[in-house]
């Protein structure tokens, strides 16, 4: 069973490094919004710290989302095609098989993460984080991008066509905007400032900031892992039904 | 081992309230070639995808390799090999790494063919470096069929294997097929094409919205099936009433104003209908001869045309 999980990853990134297009666009596209909202817009936004600190805990978030339209159209076409039929006649683990996107789709958030991290010093980010709280970033994103991965590879096996597929995981891509991540939600209008408040990306932003800029909020803490283990344990078990009814 | 490879009873799957297969009985012996023939949505895949255990039926009993399809699925997945509807091969990777993918996915198995044989078998040894996207839909096919060879199934289930290829790359796969035959393995074919079943299979079912309607072998089916005819159509419906009374075996269709007349095709045969026609001062707008296809049979077997079967999505 390990082997077949070893020869699907091996897949996964050929498939990575075969398209590389798909691979700059997650990595590139939020270093861009980056410089986009940090060097050019940075100035309008007032919010009582460097822009730049501010919004660096966002735009991660963003980074991890931006890649997914590309992880939910790949498992889809694996579906559409019938390479998965094909896989399963083979008798290849269904774990095998889900866990290849979702760890490939983890690794390209992470390259994504660095990229991003690394035009954020070139812009004058100063984060105050022990290494203790740079581990707890790590983690975060961790859990994040594998509860990300796991919805993104469910909705790719449940969508009619690749293109019904990069539809599904696009209000995953819009979600940030409307939260913490570039503006304060206070500064938000009525409505869509309440929105910003209670959904799940704000407290995960809002844990990243505080263990990026100082000690993080508890609740904002607990908030965030609860969200992402909630959203990760939907994805994984709407993933494995899914792999096994559909053929 | 029996001599039976695949035998299915009773065999009934729906999805929702839309029923596709309605009690389907199919025995094929060992080391031969079955084709089901049917149109869109009659249940081909539906089929396929129950015996090679991808799908689970409501009911009936389907063994595969001596083994039940339901509580044995293993063990008859050990045994089939199957090639699917569209090309289901890794785009982004070469020819040769889609082979290999196979091969790692399959350590366990006994008569392991290397990727270079059949590379070489299928005629892909050029472009084994080149990525999958660039192939033509041929080479898509063969590769396709080569990475369902790796591991050397005993069973193979071929669905469509030549729906979208032009003439030449189809007789390509025909004879792909003859190969495996001679080899022993058991063939189970889809197709919408009357002349492939014909060409291959040694005993051929035709389904239609999910019942068996006929089965037999090419000879058996030719026997129902209408022969040659002439096909004749008129500017009005006067014309077609008068055609109709002057040639009494004729069959007509009101809306389209056509005549059927059945012929064996010769040229005296033709004459004398051209003849009779004229006799009568009666002139067709339109003439042409037809042999039989897949229309025909599904005319003759069910007494509906093939475009009446809707297409059922099967998720």
């Amino acid at each position: 069973m390990k082997s077949q999980s070893m020869v699907m990853l091996r897949r996964n990134f050929k498939h990575v490094a075969r398209n590389p297009v798909t691979v700059m666009n997650a990595v590139i596209m939020p270093a861009f919004v980056m410089v986009m909202f940090v060097y050019v817009l940075g100035d309008a936004f007032s919010v009582g710290v460097d822009y730049v600190d501010y919004a660096t805990p966002g735009l991660m978030l963003l980074a991890v989302c931006y890649g997914l339209g590309s992880v939910a159209t790949s498992v889809n076409s694996d579906m559409t095609k019938g390479i998965i039929n094909r896989f399963k006649v083979m008798d290849v683990s269904r774990s095998a098989v889900l866990n290849g996107h979702v760890i490939a789709s983890l690794l390209t958030n992470l390259l994504a993460i660095a990229a991003l991290v690394g035009v954020a010093f070139l812009l004058g980010f100063r984060p105050s984080a022990s290494l203790l709280d740079w581990l707890g970033v790590v983690a975060l994103i961790v859990l994040l991008g594998l509860a990300a991965g796991w919805l993104t590879v469910a909705m790719g096996l449940a969508a009619k066509s690749p293109e019904s597929a990069a539809m599904a995981a696009l209000p995953l891509v819009l979600l940030p905007f409307f939260s913490s991540a570039i503006v304060p939600a206070e500064k938000m209008g009525q409505g869509v400032r309440q929105f910003a408040e209670y959904q799940p990306f704000t407290p995960i932003i809002e844990t990243l900031r505080g263990l990026l800029n100082g000690a993080p909020a508890a609740g904002d803490a607990i908030a965030a892992i609860a969200w992402c283990v909630g959203f990760g344990l939907v994805g994984y078990l709407w993933a494995r039904s899914t792999f096994t009814k559909r053929a | 081992m029996t001599d039976t490879a695949i035998s299915a009873s009773g065999l009934r799957k729906a999805f929702k309230d839309k029923v596709v297969l309605d009690g389907i009985d199919l025995d094929v012996g060992t080391g031969t070639v079955f084709s089901l023939l049917g149109p869109n949505g009659a249940g081909k895949t539906t089929t396929v995808n129950v015996l090679t255990t991808l799908v689970r039926a409501d009911g009936g009993t389907v063994r595969v390799a001596g083994h039940d399809v339901a509580t044995e699925g293993k063990a008859v997945r050990a045994a089939i090999g199957v090639t699917g509807q569209f090309a289901a091969v890794d785009e982004l990777l070469t020819g040769r790494e889609n082979l290999q993918l196979m091969v790692d996915l399959n350590p366990g198995r006994t008569g392991r063919r290397t990727v270079a044989e059949l590379l070489e078998r299928f005629d892909l040894v050029e472009a084994a470096g080149k990525s999958v996207s660039t192939y033509s839909g041929g080479m898509r096919r063969k590769l396709d069929l080569a990475m369902t060879l790796v591991g050397d199934p005993r069973i193979i289930f071929l669905d469509e294997p030549t729906t979208g290829l032009d003439p030449r790359s189809r007789r390509t796969m025909w004879s792909f097929v003859r190969e495996l035959v001679a080899d022993g393995v058991t063939v189970f074919l889809t197709t919408q094409q009357l002349d492939e079943a014909d060409q291959l299979a040694d005993r051929i079912a035709v389904l239609d919205q999910g019942h068996i309607v006929a089965q037999g072998t090419s000879e058996e089916l030719k026997r129902q099936m209408p022969g040659t005819h002439v096909r004749l159509r008129f500017g009005t419906a006067a014309e077609l009433d008068a055609a109709a009374r002057v040639l009494a075996d004729s069959t007509r269709d009101e809306e389209a104003l056509t005549l059927r007349v059945p012929g064996d095709g010769r040229t005296t045969s033709l004459r004398a209908l051209l003849d009779r026609l004229d006799e009568y001062a009666i002139s067709a707008e339109e003439f042409s001869v037809h042999t039989p296809d897949l229309d025909d049979v599904f005319l003759a077997l069910t007494g509906h045309t093939t475009e009446h079967t809707t297409e059922v999505v099967a998720k």
